[in-house]
């Protein structure tokens, strides 16, 4: 499974400071920290409180790639924010993340093709959230084919189903994880399939718990990959062990440390 | 017709046995294996960088169990292992020499480490391909003797075994030392051969440094039980799984020449054949498997066998 450790967010008062007082060895640890962890490629946010996104953007991309090469995934609505990290990346590239409105996906398509970029991208538009696996399927076929239409591998296109609080949106969520598998068989070669999946357990008095149960339960119907907090021990240990019981890795007892070394 | 290969994301590690003079040893040639980036003899050169490779076995003591048919071959050497060695190079040309130090064993000869060490430092003289040099299969007679070879090999980059999960950290101390490459072998169980090989390079050694042995079994003897192994691992290596992306080495011979079919004489078993041929047969139908499963050193005995195997390689590897 492919991991995005989350905590590079300027919305977390850490990170949000580190930002303000350009404190490199404060990012720099925790990026390293989450790769010690198991993440395969570390989410990068300013946060709502940054005043200049595409300055901020950029010295965070430098800052993080001074102590590792891991993919670097540029996360922000905003595709001006997004191009101007691109511009100074060294390591493998992840827009986070296009919706599936033609007006976006006309600019980071296209961008994602220039840098070699792979592409995040949301079952939402601009018309909101959608309600159904329906809906869910027919926006993530549109954002397939307008990346087929420019030439861009599914490959490297990661559909996200878009994952509600279950506090919020409960009657949504067998379609939520339903629509994993959906996405996977709607095109060969298959799109690859993520969630951000802390907002499951928004707001919620067991965040932990129903963080990895709904993540296990989304590995079984075919996820690829997540953004997540692989700080937490028990959700990596249960990803680990998902993916075992898959058989997608080759059983011993070291297992969760081997999985944690393996790169 | 373009041949469809799979893009796979990871290559099994090369490993070098033998040290030049210029790396501080004093082999004529280094040998490296490994290095696959796909499934054997597919993708061409680029997708099997080095070939796969021959080891002739030679043992510092006589060994008493080997079929007529095979002893015929070495018995004027049984006495001097040196000079079996030497032949082994000299008329067969082989690129490597597996000593066995089965004289170690206390039930068979109980040599001591100090007789053992004095062999390696002198076949190190004699001859000068890359050596693998492996114990006698007692955990506490090879904990002793293991070490003092790898001393008096020291710098020459050998491959030394075996380490097994109940018996590895001296072994790999040793290794580790002496800057050799280990043997780790497991009963023919890929998820203990995993286990070992984190063991051994949470010492410190690198998992470059590690060649498998992964325990065959001869043709009619559980062949295809690792075979099926050996794919298993290869297959997870080449997806990405670093602690079983490491060469393999299989004991062809070994296993090959105990089965009843190699050694039965033509007399008891008229219906099988000429027993002189059968034995020759049965080591090249197991070595051959054996490299379509994915082996990158191949340890064996007879002659006539290693060179139909040689040229098996050359063909496969479009030679």
């Amino acid at each position: 499974m492919f991991i995005i450790g989350e905590l590079i967010n300027g919305m977390y008062q850490n990170i949000g400071k580190a930002i303000k007082d350009k404190d490199k060895p404060a990012i720099q640890e925790c990026a390293l920290k989450q790769i010690k962890a198991g993440a395969d490629a570390l989410d990068i946010n300013c946060g709502p409180a940054s005043k200049d996104p595409v300055t901020d953007i950029k010295w965070l991309v430098e800052t993080v790639q001074e102590v590792t090469d891991k993919p670097l995934a540029l996360d922000s609505s905003k595709p001006g924010v997004i191009e101007s990290g691109l511009k100074v990346i060294k390591n493998k590239a992840i827009i986070n993340s296009t919706t599936a409105d033609q007006q976006k996906l006309d600019i980071l398509i296209p961008l994602a093709k220039q840098y070699g970029a792979k592409l995040i991208g949301l079952t939402i538009s601009t018309k909101g959230v959608p309600q159904t696996k329906d809906q869910r399927l027919e926006l993530a076929a549109m954002i397939i084919s307008s990346a087929s239409d420019k030439g861009f591998p599914p490959q490297d296109l990661y559909i996200d189903p878009i994952v509600l609080p279950v506090n919020v949106a409960q009657a949504q969520m067998p379609d939520i994880i339903e629509s994993i598998h959906e996405f996977k068989i709607v095109c060969e070669p298959p799109v690859n399939t993520i969630v951000g999946l802390s907002n499951v357990s928004q707001g919620t008095q067991a965040r932990n718990l129903i963080n990895r149960t709904f993540l296990v339960m989304a590995v079984t119907r075919g996820l690829d990959a997540a953004i997540l907090d692989p700080l937490d021990r028990e959700l990596m240990d249960a990803a680990i062990t998902a993916e075992l019981i898959l058989n997608k890795q080759i059983y011993c007892d070291s297992y969760l440390d081997a999985y944690r070394k393996k790169s | 017709m373009e041949l469809a290969t799979d893009n796979w994301q990871q290559a099994v590690s090369v490993v070098s046995i033998g040290a030049a003079n210029q790396e501080g040893g004093s082999r004529s040639n280094v040998v490296h294996i490994g290095g696959e980036k796909g499934l054997p003899f597919l993708g061409g050169r680029d997708a099997m960088p080095h070939k796969p490779q021959v080891a002739y076995e030679i043992w510092d003591s006589a060994p008493l169990d080997w079929p007529q048919e095979l002893a015929a071959q070495y018995k004027d050497f049984f006495s001097d292992p040196l000079a079996w060695a030497q032949m082994c190079v000299e008329k067969y040309h082989a690129q490597l020499i597996c000593l066995k130090l089965a004289g170690a064993h206390p039930d068979s000869g109980d040599k001591t480490p100090d007789a053992e060490a004095k062999l390696v430092a002198q076949l190190l003289k004699k001859v000068k391909v890359p050596l693998v040099i492996v114990g006698c299969g007692d955990d506490a007679k090879d904990n002793l003797v293991i070490p003092a070879c790898c001393e008096a090999a020291k710098g020459e980059r050998c491959l030394i075994g075996s380490a097994v999960t109940d018996n590895y950290k001296t072994i790999t101390a040793s290794v580790l030392a002496d800057g050799h490459n280990i043997i780790a072998e497991s009963p023919i169980d890929i998820n203990i051969a995993k286990q070992l090989n984190i063991l051994i390079s949470d010492m410190g050694l690198p998992l470059e440094r590690i060649v498998i042995n992964p325990t065959i079994g001869a043709l009619g003897y559980g062949l295809e039980y690792a075979y099926s192994i050996m794919e298993r691992a290869r297959l997870a290596a080449l997806s990405g799984d670093k602690t079983v992306a490491s060469p393999f080495i299989c004991f062809v011979a070994q296993e090959s020449w105990r089965a009843k079919e190699a050694k039965a004489a033509q007399s008891d078993f008229p219906a099988w054949g000429p027993d002189k041929e059968r034995g020759i047969i049965w080591e090249v139908i197991t070595a051959t498997a054996l490299l379509q499963a994915g082996a990158d050193l191949l340890v064996m005995r007879h002659p006539a066998a290693v060179e139909k195997v040689n040229r098996y390689i050359d063909k496969m590897m479009g030679g």
